[in-house]
């Protein structure tokens, strides 16, 4: 034993000698990143990838953050949970990233966040539930709106216009799930009554049995679906085919031009609560969010060609929110990090404006939603 | 009533798709024994090749033309280069082989196409008709229509050509088949072409009602193969029987019992009339000929 140790102590400290002198040779800041590039959530992880790639050269090309660059890992989990907690474990412990930007869906994140509560790395993620932040833990933050603020918003308006007799059809996928279940936790607030629920699943295609049971409801004034990817999508048309005549809600899931492509003429004088991103060159020239959601629309679709969605903005904010709090920090240490994470304040974002505090890791307020109204194939300021 | 009509229709459309799906089922079954997973993947290119021919600039005819060549001739490849080469494989490696060959259809098509979900214009109109109150999508006339007139072409194709007879007489006896001077690895090649045509065809016809993207042929070619179990494999009209009914029975689940469970109540009572009818509705039963 003792001759085995005293063999191989040299090797072995060369070996640390050569990591040591390999760490200080790349002295950059690693950030990594888990996203549903593929598969059924691609219409997220895709423009998040593209957007994090994009501004990180461009940080890169300016010269990095506290005179280092930025190493971007990024890992495609293809929506699916397992994989992503799987690549996760490899940035932490293969890579040692120094922060997570990750988690496309509700259902990825979930995965993640034990991960990185348990390592102590400061993890922004893109999830849109409430769960995502919801108790509060340490480490994780969270850029997109929460399903429950998408509730409220929707609200708003149905109680500003009087309707408070609704229907709800939600997917079953973790997204749709939860905003349904924080809708019901709010209708009290509002005064809406929800007369009628059904549910599908995510990959059917045909909801018109369930909107009959809506259309058939005696009372409903109007009707939310939570839910999306291109279940929304179908809803909407069946919606129109079964000419139901009451006002339709959609959720924030849907804010990519991908849904009214797919939903055509019947999307129009749809209703759903947004980021100002996707209406950047509606918004009156006085409005604080102008500025950096037109530059940032402006840069997404020079670079990709593809016209801009919400996803890619909250990539944007986390990437943003980060490097900021690494220059607050004037280092990689991951507890100052999020330190200065919970410590963002007036951050002007895509998504709206960012005060975050020990309590509240998402940092955003009901006024960062607008309510749009799609009209003539386009999304417009709903009055 | 009007209810009743309007969950008769979703399902009938729906199970239309599920009923060309288990046809390419069974065709190949017949043929070849072998039960083919990719059968979806035909059904997803068909659709796929369309929108992006006709995004290309091609008429819509002629975009959907391009779509059915193309599928039958990535079948006819698949049959040469994989299916072929593994003849005397057992059917579990088999099963493996053509399940390998639809995860390839689908990354292959997400490099070439793209991830997103497409749609194309309905081909006759998007207003929906009035009939006793419910809602009726041309296009689901046409996806119904077009599934029945594949029937009728295949069953007079196989009782009333020479090479459908030659089909049938390889699929009851290969051996005997070859005896009587048929080149039978002609027919299963024709087969493999014909199946691929049909979920080709399946795919154009139900876009612009249900979308495409290069992962939708997985969940088709599930509950198609249920379709095809539940009617019996092997027998072309238990398949679209049986198409039809699980297309039904999601749709008066989802309407008059639950939409949270219409997938467990189909599949509940697919595996109860697999119970009592081990070879499902239309089947023949397994007697072994000496």
């Amino acid at each position: 034993m003792t001759t085995y140790l005293r063999r191989s102590l040299p090797r072995l400290m060369a070996a640390a000698a050569f990591i040591v002198a390999a760490g200080a040779a790349h002295a950059e800041i690693k950030i990594g990143a888990v996203l549903s590039v593929t598969g059924p959530a691609s219409f997220l992880g895709d423009p998040e990838k593209k957007t994090l790639e994009m501004y990180v050269a461009d940080i890169n090309a300016k010269g990095g953050v506290n005179g280092e660059k930025i190493n971007l890992i990024v890992y495609d989990d293809a929506g699916n949970p397992n994989q992503a907690r799987t690549f996760g474990t490899r940035l932490i412990e293969q890579d040692k990233v120094d922060a997570l930007l990750a988690g496309s869906t509700t259902a990825t994140t979930m995965a993640i966040i034990p991960l990185a509560e348990e390592a102590k790395i400061p993890f922004i993620n893109f999830a849109g539930a409430v769960q995502a932040v919801f108790p509060v833990k340490p480490y994780v933050f969270k850029t997109p709106h929460t399903d429950l603020m998408a509730c409220e918003k929707i609200f708003e308006d149905l109680k500003k216009r009087g309707l408070t007799k609704i229907g709800i059809i939600s997917g079953k996928d973790a997204f749709g799930a939860s905003m349904l279940q924080q809708c019901m936790t709010v209708t009290a607030k509002y005064g809406i009554e929800v007369l009628h629920q059904e549910t599908y699943g995510p990959s059917d295609t045909d909801m018109t049995p369930q909107l009959t049971n809506i259309k058939g409801k005696a009372g409903i004034q109007a009707v939310v679906n939570p839910g999306f990817g291109q279940g929304p999508a179908i809803v909407t048309r069946n919606y129109k085919q079964l000419d139901i005549k009451v006002p339709l809600y959609e959720s924030h899931g849907v804010g990519s031009k991908q849904y009214i492509e797919l939903a055509g003429a019947a999307a129009e004088g749809v209703r759903l609560p947004a980021s100002a991103l996707l209406v950047a060159d509606k918004l009156p020239d006085n409005d604080p969010q102008k500025k950096v959601v037109v530059e940032y629309k402006a840069t997404y679709e020079k670079n990709t060609g593809q016209p801009v969605s919400t996803f890619g903005g909250h990539a944007y904010d986390g990437l943003m929110i980060l490097v900021d709090a690494i220059k607050r920090a004037k280092s990689t240490d991951k507890a100052k990090v999020r330190d200065a994470i919970e410590a963002t304040k007036n951050f002007m974002g895509t998504g709206g404006v960012v005060n975050m505090s020990p309590t509240d890791h998402l940092g955003l307020d009901l006024s960062a939603f607008r309510m749009l109204e799609i009209k003539n194939g386009d999304w417009t300021l709903a009055n | 009533m009007p209810e009743f009509l309007q969950f008769a229709f979703s399902g009938l459309t729906v199970g239309a798709i599920y009923a060309l799906v288990a046809l390419g089922f069974t065709l190949i079954y017949n043929a070849s024994g072998v039960i083919y997973f990719a059968q979806g993947e035909f059904v997803m290119l068909g659709g796929m090749v369309t929108v992006f021919a006709h995004a290309a600039g091609m008429p819509l005819p002629l975009a959907a033309l391009t779509a059915l060549v193309t599928a039958v001739v990535i079948g006819l490849t698949l049959y040469k280069f994989a299916i072929e080469p593994a003849r005397g494989a057992s059917a579990v490696s088999l099963i493996i082989i053509t399940i390998g060959a639809s995860i390839l259809l689908r990354g292959v098509t997400s490099i070439v196409f793209d991830k997103n979900f497409h749609s194309l214009p309905p081909y006759a109109g998007g207003e929906p008709w009035i009939v006793g109150g419910a809602a009726l999508l041309p296009q689901s006339i046409i996806v119904l229509a077009g599934a029945a007139a594949i029937v009728a072409a295949l069953w007079y194709f196989l009782t009333r050509t020479l090479t459908g007879k030659a089909v049938l007489a390889t699929a009851a006896n290969r051996l005997a088949a070859r005896l009587v001077g048929i080149n039978t690895n002609a027919v299963v090649g024709l087969s493999f072409a014909v199946s691929a045509a049909i979920g080709a065809i399946g795919g154009i016809l139900m876009t612009p009602i249900t979308f495409t993207s290069y992962d939708s042929g997985t969940l088709l070619a599930l509950k198609g193969f249920a379709a095809a179990m539940l009617g019996g494999m092997g027998n072309p009209i238990g398949a679209v029987v049986g198409g039809l009914a699980v297309g039904l029975l999601e749709a008066f689940s989802a309407g008059y019992i639950s939409s949270s469970y219409k997938d467990a109540v189909a599949f509940l009572v697919i595996l109860g009339v697999l119970f009592v009818m081990p070879n499902g509705l239309f089947g023949r039963s397994g007697v072994e000929r000496v």
